[in-house]
């Protein structure tokens, strides 16, 4: 494949395969708390094929209740951390569906696990990304969920955010309907709705908000899981970062996002993406779920256009080389094949390209300015926009916004020069002023 | 909890649970909304699309306040209207020169007329041949007083082919009228001869348009009432051609489907937009600004003069030769020209905006949507050419506000004739002048009249994903649905930063130069950005408003509300680091009203207590006003 003979025509200023490893994440955990550890029980990929080598678990549970734990999730994917909320110290878990079964099999360490990152008397969520009813099917073919019973102290939510064949069509659909040049209006507006394509959208997005609001309006914690625990799960995980954290909303935070909650936590990248977004054919496992998180974030984007430090062009970009791509860093299902074909060693990252000033230059907000809120979007219909950047971008000329945005960055960037002059005027004249009287004197 | 006021213009809410004793809510809801009412809740919908509920606690009460809003709502004459008592504390010197801000003569002066071709006729003085008309009309020189006489009574309502806009650069003249009175067979010989005339004042081309902006069945239809339209074989050299604009019923029960499905609550994203398909506002739309682009095409192309009319020449003929002229001409796009704009294609020509409008009680089949129409229009364009346009949406909204406030005298009546009985210029204020007093508030700050020299004929796409829906105009009060921050009010604050950066710099300059110093860095201070203007003085600040980025004034209602909920998250802000900045959306209450699904029984309970206002009654004022 190309990544493997792609050679980097620029100098690499930091190997983007180092800029984002667990144990130096953990590192800024453990200067928030010490309830957490970084796990080696998957060193070799045997407890969960689809996990990384280190994971972070609660403190109090050893590797032998996680071995245990991991026979009692699906594929293995045992409840990790996700994110900790530094804000009031709850946190957002996520893992496989349990295999409960039809006869509601139950595995003490599994609830003693995440019962461990409760507060005494609290009580958490479970946000199971299925309907009750898919759920209930699971069930059948030995997965399920959490039962009231054996987790007295959570409470379970579920809703419905849609899975492969269905999304893949979705997207055919709507691919379709922006290509459509026929001038009628109705026929475009029905066949945009025929698509479905913004009510995945909005599902996405509001159980990533109920999420977040779990976390920092009710001060619980949150399990977040579908059935696999590798695509709506994700989701939902990052979204909701993205709502609460920060320094998400930045480049490095972004990608370092990206990379723990899409490439490390095994997200299926050569399986969901394995043709173009926009090709009309749909493979088994084809599923356009990375696209959906990125246009998620857009539409958080448009309607924050301060807080976050990369433009609309940075998301394009990430869905592109997602697609295709002359760098490693999407390649592989998990991290296990990844270190099968070493990739670190023979493929180039996206990320060491990407983080040059060269680059990012093109890819930063002008606008930015560091947020440290919690960003609550609106999910009405009316809010929610098609991210033309990527649906229209061949059907529709760009020349004036492009144009425009030209004239913002001007803008802002003569704003920014006069200040500095009006600076360094000001620490001329104060120094003249300061010298005079000392001529004077004498 | 608040009181409720009722005054014979205004309908005011002071909520008493206010920290702050002075915020005073007053909701601009001036008499000219529709009231429905069920029981105990009174919902208010305003025709600035804003829609309030209310929850008063005593059905008696609340019947009271729904029966005192029903006789408010329909003043019998103009006089009753809120423009004959405002009163902006301004002598009549400064009333008198807010109305001849705009001079119709001067403008078809700019447009160079008269000229060798076309002159001003006073065929119409004292409104003898149309009552619908201005008395000032620019006609072709060859047309002489028989034949536009002739001409008007053929025209229904006497609305005769007059010039409205003049291309220069090809000759090319864009006339108006009413659909001809031709039923099955009917001709007249001095129509005739007067689209004759029209064709002969232009040497490029040699033929007219003629375009009938209604769908070809609605003028079949008019012929049976002896009306119709044009035959090809009994006018030389015309090009006839139908552009299927729908009538102001279609119009209006549009709309109403429209603020049907949005006025939903917890509309799905699929219903939402099977609502828009069904409502057809965004075909209407569309019909409208094809419609405008043909004939911005045929002038600037083609070099053709264009006859437009529909059936009275006053709503799509309006809508398309306005909108036209604004593809054509840069001028149209600035402030001021959209001003001039308005004046002549819909005042002057006599768009019936009392009726459109409802300003008095009159009969609902005339109310119709039709100027909304044209604001929706331009707003499309604005989005297709950020570069283009001197002013921002925010501009528009405004325009509309005041279309239905009835605050200030220029949309009142029918016509001018109309307008000079009622003496409006003698007896209210002007729009005009209003709006150019806070005209920073309105300014684009991408608008690059650079842009404009280098494309002085827009060519927007007709796609359909092009036209959106307008979510500031008919959701400008869901403070909710809005993104919390701006890249308007961004870049426009920036600007305010940068125009004080430029003036401190001076200041700094001259010290320096005081002390004998040459300042070092002068020499390469910054190019100002070409396209820019920097006259301006440093802007007024802005306070903040709903939507962010809106224009200040009248707006205090929102800015109260926002105080308020931000009180009641005082928390809140003290936990922010920077509570000064104007990124909100992490305020406690946003995310409350804010539901993302059944959360717990008790949180939506929460929630649903929440949104009605509660009232007590002051009696006595409701009475009063009675």
């Amino acid at each position: 494949m190309y990544p493997f003979f792609y050679r980097p025509m620029f100098e690499v200023l930091e190997d983007g395969w180092n800029s984002f490893l667990p144990q130096n994440a953990f590192k800024g955990l453990e200067s928030m708390t010490d309830e957490w550890r970084l796990s080696e029980v998957n060193k070799d990929f045997s407890v969960c094929s689809s996990y990384p080598s280190l994971v972070v678990v609660p403190k109090d549970v050893d590797d032998d209740a996680l071995r245990k734990v991991a026979t009692f999730r699906h594929g293995g994917r045992f409840p990790v951390l996700s994110y900790y909320h530094s804000k009031n110290g709850m946190v957002m878990m996520r893992a496989g569906q349990p295999l409960a079964g039809t006869n509601g099999r139950r595995c003490k360490e599994d609830e003693k696990l995440i019962n461990a990152t409760l507060r005494p008397g609290k009580r958490g969520y479970i946000i199971d990304t299925r309907t009750i009813n898919v759920a209930q099917q699971a069930k059948a073919r030995g997965g399920g969920f959490e039962s009231e019973a054996n987790y007295p102290q959570w409470r379970r939510i579920h809703k419905s955010i849609e899975r492969y064949n269905v999304l893949q069509e979705s997207l055919i659909k709507l691919v379709e309907a922006c290509n459509d040049q026929s001038h009628s209006m109705d026929r475009w507006l029905s066949k945009l709705e025929a698509s479905n394509w913004l009510s995945h959208v909005r599902e996405i997005l509001t159980t990533a908000c109920l999420a977040a609001q779990c976390i920092d309006r009710e001060g619980a914690s949150v399990l977040v899981h579908g059935t696999e625990g590798t695509d709506s799960t994700l989701q939902v995980t990052s979204l909701a970062q993205i709502i609460l954290d920060p320094s998400c909303r930045t480049i490095k935070g972004f990608q370092r996002l990206v990379e723990r909650e899409w490439i490390q936590a095994g997200h299926p990248f050569q399986q969901r993406c394995a043709q173009s977004a926009y090709s009309n054919s749909k493979p088994r496992h084809e599923a356009p779920v990375f696209l959906l998180f990125l246009d998620c974030v857009w539409q958080i984007l448009r309607q924050f256009p301060c807080s976050f430090e990369f433009n609309e062009s940075f998301l394009v970009l990430l869905f592109e080389h997602a697609y295709a791509s002359q760098f490693g860093t999407f390649l592989c299902n998990c991290a296990a094949d990844r270190a099968r074909l070493s990739l670190p060693e023979k493929t180039v990252s996206l990320w060491s390209w990407m983080n040059r000033p060269q680059e990012l230059e093109h890819l930063t907000n002008p606008l930015y300015e560091a947020n440290s809120l919690v960003i609550w979007p609106s999910v009405a219909p009316q809010s929610l926009l098609l991210w033309e950047g990527v649906f229209l971008r061949w059907n529709r000329s760009s020349k004036c916004l492009d144009e425009a945005y030209d004239e913002m960055v001007h803008i802002i960037e003569y704003n920014k020069e006069l200040q500095n002059k009006v600076n360094c005027l000001r620490r001329q004249l104060a120094e003249l002023e300061t010298d005079e009287p000392v001529l004077q004197t004498p | 909890n608040g009181t409720l006021y009722l005054t014979a213009t205004h309908l005011i809410f002071v909520e008493s649970s206010s920290n702050n004793s002075t915020s005073v809510h007053s909701l601009e809801c001036n008499p000219r909304e529709k009231t429905r009412v069920y029981c105990c809740p009174l919902v208010i919908q305003c025709r600035n699309f804003r829609v309030v509920h209310f929850v008063v606690q005593r059905e008696r009460d609340c019947h009271d306040v729904y029966s005192s809003l029903l006789r408010l709502l329909r003043p019998v004459c103009f006089e009753e209207l809120y423009a004959f008592s405002y009163n902006p504390k301004q002598n009549d010197q400064e009333r008198e020169e807010g109305w001849q801000l705009i001079d119709l003569g001067a403008e078809f002066e700019r447009m160079g007329v008269p000229c060798d071709q076309w002159q001003l006729t006073d065929v119409n003085r004292d409104y003898k041949v149309c009552e619908t008309y201005p008395q000032n009309l620019y006609v072709p020189i060859t047309a002489s007083k028989p034949i536009i006489v002739g001409s008007s009574k053929f025209r229904s309502k006497g609305r005769f082919p007059v010039l409205t806009y003049f291309y220069q650069e090809k000759k090319a003249a864009v006339c108006r009228c009413s659909q001809p009175l031709s039923g099955f067979s009917a001709r007249c010989l001095e129509d005739e001869s007067m689209l004759q005339a029209i064709s002969r004042a232009n040497h490029n081309s040699r033929f007219i348009y003629v375009m009938d902006t209604r769908p070809k069945l609605n003028a079949l239809a008019n012929r049976a009432a002896g009306k119709g339209y044009e035959n090809e074989d009994n006018y030389s050299n015309i090009r006839f051609q139908f552009v299927g604009i729908e009538n102001i019923h279609v119009m209006r029960t549009s709309l109403q489907k429209l603020l049907e499905v949005i006025g939903t609550r917890s509309l799905s994203m699929s219903d939402y937009l099977v609502g828009l398909e069904n409502s057809g506002w965004l075909r209407h739309i569309k019909a409208v600004t094809d419609a405008a682009i043909f004939l911005a095409k045929a002038v600037t192309v083609e070099g053709a003069s264009v006859l437009v009319h529909c059936s009275d020449g006053w709503d799509r003929t309006a809508q398309v030769c306005s909108l036209g002229a604004l593809l054509m001409d840069p001028y149209y796009r600035t402030i001021k020209g959209f001003m001039v704009l308005i004046e002549k294609d819909w005042i002057s020509f006599g768009h019936k905006f009392a009726d459109r409008c409802d300003q008095l009680d009159g009969d609902p089949k005339e109310v119709s949507p039709i100027f909304t129409q044209f604001l929706e229009c331009v707003w499309q364009l604005t989005e297709q050419f950020p570069q283009a346009f001197e002013f921002s949406e925010w501009f528009l909204l405004q325009i509309h506000e005041h279309v239905h406030s009835c605050q200030y005298g220029n949309f009142l009546g029918n016509n001018q004739r109309q307008r000079e009985e009622l003496q409006l210029r003698e007896r209210t204020h002007s729009l005009w002048a209003f709006l150019m007093s806070e005209r920073q508030n309105y300014l684009n700050p991408f608008y690059s009249p650079a842009y404009s020299e280098a494309h002085p004929v827009l060519q927007p796409s007709t796609l359909p994903y092009h036209f959106k829906f307008w979510r500031n105009m008919y959701h400008q009060f869901d403070r909710s649905m809005h993104p919390r921050q701006s890249i308007l009010k961004a870049i426009l604050t920036l600007k305010e930063k940068t125009c004080k950066a430029e003036s401190t710099l001076h200041a700094l300059e001259n010290r320096l130069q005081q002390h004998g110093v040459a300042p070092m860095v002068t020499s390469d201070t910054p190019a100002p950005p070409p396209s820019r203007d920097q006259r301006s003085n440093p802007l007024p600040p802005r306070p903040d408003s709903l939507i962010l980025g809106a224009p200040v004034n009248h707006k205090e209602v929102e800015r109260h509300q926002e105080e308020h909920e931000q009180g009641e998250v005082g928390q809140e802000a003290l936990e922010s680091t920077n509570s000064e900045r104007t990124v909100e959306g992490s305020s406690g209450t946003e995310s409350r009203k804010q539901s993302y699904g059944e959360l717990e029984g008790k949180h939506n309970e929460e929630l649903a207590k929440e949104e009605p206002a509660v009232v007590s009654l002051e009696l006595g004022v409701a009475r009063m006003t009675c």
